[in-house]
């Protein structure tokens, strides 16, 4: 294809990326340097019947001037990226030169909002990409055993966790966990605690949650298995039986090996997804219990009296940073294959 | 085939056993909370017993009948939820039919090309696909506010239509190299330009993959919260982001059944998609993996 076709065919949608993806980026590293002007403070006298007093006051019609003025803020260098809302360096320095022992050092690191937000979110990406992918693949042997006619309306229901809006699957089932709903009210007879309640520890809060994640993701491994193991190579199979193979040994090389693909496949969108989770936060309104990066950044933008722009953005830039290291070994590989393809 | 997928009897019981508990799981919460729209507060959320919420003593008690419109009234009408799907609709179509025109552009384009620039644009998508959302939101908040553009419907379409590029165009791409080149090269020997090869001998066979696509596009702007609950003002929101602001104002006023009806009223459109388009969306899902 000639150059000129090319830049003409994709040009819509590469400055569509450009002003509204990379252009953003770099917006984000900008506003992440500055911070919000802190207000203008003018000291006034004022004298009353019982002598005069010097106050300080706000200058709102200042502050908004300046905020008018410069809406990027004062310029602060890392300082953001240092103060205790992110990567709290002074107070990890603090825990690591006073404390009493490892657990006391995790405990008081975990009270930090940043890392706070970062334990949940790894340990949520951590735990329910592979249990999604075990529950997908498990559901999958099943349907690939059930009689043909069953086949649409089991892959219709199981679709419906992936399909449907993660803001409102949250919704849904945290009003079914409610202490009042039906699993909440469930889950206290079965367990004979009238006090039991999902909401209030801090690890069921965590447990909830992942759950969530499960159910929310496992359709997707499921269906792409359930494909591969449509098009499992029969002639392979067959041959491996005549030569003997035993059933463990036809799994191990001739299933696995078919599969493996896959499943790095989705793992690796999985990894992407879990990630930025953020929408079951708000659902389940857990953000006492656990919050997440995206959370984090979310709250930063909503803020009722400020919206904190610069602290936004840093958590940002370092949420970037992560997913680029969670991503690097697939565009190693992207880069190499195009390679060999082009040689 | 059993056999030879060398399964054995207590596995195929065992994965048997998974699948009724997985149906449950995926499916009773859909039902239990359409059922449950149709009840007042009491019994949705009843503190005696959950059978209230199937059978509807307090529904009966309150209103008459053990069915009852109270939260859909409540929802639509009251608190004019039909401005929100509205504003959806509006939204969901442009950004589908937008991402779209400029994917299959951009798909086509990369599916022909082996330059070494093809590639850092295909790497870029990748790592674009990956940003969670909500950051790339944190950098349009103040430009959009000094440009005076924040809080309209078309600054959020063309938000979210760009946010698709990457995935749109992955997934085009991969539909067009399966597209023979052949078809679009003799057409340019017999003296078509790019555009018309493109336009006469690609454009017939395409719909497949660009229907395909499109449901993910849609997916994508319909179920889309980050976004539109901050690029958009209160006027203009969209169903996902009006359900949420529900949430903070009908829990003090015990009218959470409002919440529960417009929930529901969201889910329904998704329910129909995949009920006309199961097969798409199957293809969809593994088309990425099937050619890695």
């Amino acid at each position: 294809m000639r150059h000129r076709d090319f830049a003409a065919f994709i040009l819509p949608s590469a400055f569509a990326m450009v002003l509204f993806i990379a252009l953003p980026i770099l917006s984000v590293a900008v506003q992440s340097l500055f911070v919000e002007h802190e207000q203008v403070v003018v000291t006034v006298e004022s004298c009353g019947p019982f002598g005069c007093e010097t106050q300080e006051k706000v200058d709102t019609q200042a502050t908004a001037a300046l905020r008018a003025e410069q809406p990027l803020g004062r310029f602060n260098g890392l300082g953001t990226y240092l103060n205790r809302a992110h990567l709290a360096v002074d107070e990890i320095g603090v825990i690591l030169s006073d404390n009493d022992g490892f657990g006391d050092v995790m405990a008081r690191i975990y009270n930090l909002p940043f890392y706070k937000a970062l334990a949940f979110t790894l340990v949520y990406t951590a735990l329910v990409t592979p249990l999604a992918m075990i529950l997908g693949f498990a559901v999958a042997l099943g349907v690939n055993n059930i009689p043909k006619i069953y086949k649409g309306p089991v892959i219709f229901l199981s679709l419906l966790p992936y399909i449907v809006t993660p803001l409102i699957g949250s919704l849904i089932l945290f009003w079914m966990i409610n202490s009042d709903g039906v699993i909440g009210a469930s889950l206290q007879w079965l367990f004979d605690d009238p006090e039991l309640s999902l909401k209030a520890s801090p690890t069921l809060t965590w447990v909830t949650l992942i759950v969530y994640g499960i159910w929310h993701m496992a359709p997707f491994p499921f269906v792409v298995f359930y494909a591969g193991l449509q098009t499992l190579p029969q002639d392979t199979l067959e041959s491996a039986m005549i030569d003997g193979a035993n059933r463990w040994e036809r799994i191990r090389y001739v299933v696995m090996p078919h599969l493996v693909p896959l499943a790095t496949f989705v793992g690796l969108v999985l990894m992407m997804d879990n990630f930025r989770v953020f929408e079951p936060i708000i659902g389940f309104s857990s953000e006492a219990n656990a919050t997440s990066l995206s959370w984090s950044i979310y709250n930063d933008l909503n803020g009722q009296v400020d919206q904190l722009f610069g602290s936004a953005a840093a958590t940002s830039i370092l949420t970037m940073l992560g997913v680029i290291v969670l991503l690097m070994p697939v565009l190693i590989r992207t880069w190499r294959e195009f390679n060999r393809k082009a040689h | 085939m059993d056999s030879k997928l060398g399964q054995s009897k207590p596995l195929m019981i065992a994965t048997g056993v998974v699948l009724v508990l997985w149906l449950i799981a995926a499916a009773f919460p859909f039902f239990w909370t359409v059922w449950g729209s149709f009840k007042v507060q009491a019994d949705f959320f009843s503190r005696a017993s959950f059978w209230d919420a199937i059978f509807g003593p307090a529904t009966t008690r309150q209103t008459g009948g053990a069915f009852t419109l109270d939260g859909y009234q409540g929802a639509w009408v009251e608190r004019e939820f039909y401005r929100a799907a509205w504003n959806t609709v509006i939204v969901t179509v442009c950004v589908t039919s937008i991402s779209l025109i400029f994917g299959t552009l951009g798909g086509y384009a990369l599916s022909r090309s082996a330059r070494k620039y093809t590639m850092w644009i295909l790497m870029a998508a990748l790592v674009f696909r990956a940003m969670p959302h909500i950051t790339l939101v944190s950098g349009y908040l103040l430009p959009f506010f000094e440009l005076n553009i924040w809080g309209y419907l078309p600054t959020a379409i063309i938000v979210l239509v760009a946010i698709n590029q990457p995935f749109t165009i992955w997934m085009l791409h991969s539909f067009f190299q399966s597209i023979p080149k052949d078809l679009d090269e003799s057409a340019m020997v017999d003296g078509c330009t790019r555009f018309q090869a493109f336009r006469w001998a690609i454009m017939p066979v395409m719909w497949p993959g660009v229907i395909t696509t499109g449901l993910f596009s849609f997916l994508l702007a319909y179920n889309d919260f980050a976004v539109t609950a901050m690029l958009l003002n209160q006027d203009n929101q969209t169903s996902v982001p009006k359900i949420n602001s529900f949430l903070g104002t009908v829990q003090t006023e015990g009218t959470i059944m409002y919440a529960v009806a417009a929930v529901v009223s969201a889910t329904v459109p998704l329910f129909i998609l995949v009920m006309f388009f199961q097969r798409q969306i199957v293809s969809g899902l593994t088309a990425g993996a099937v050619k890695g």
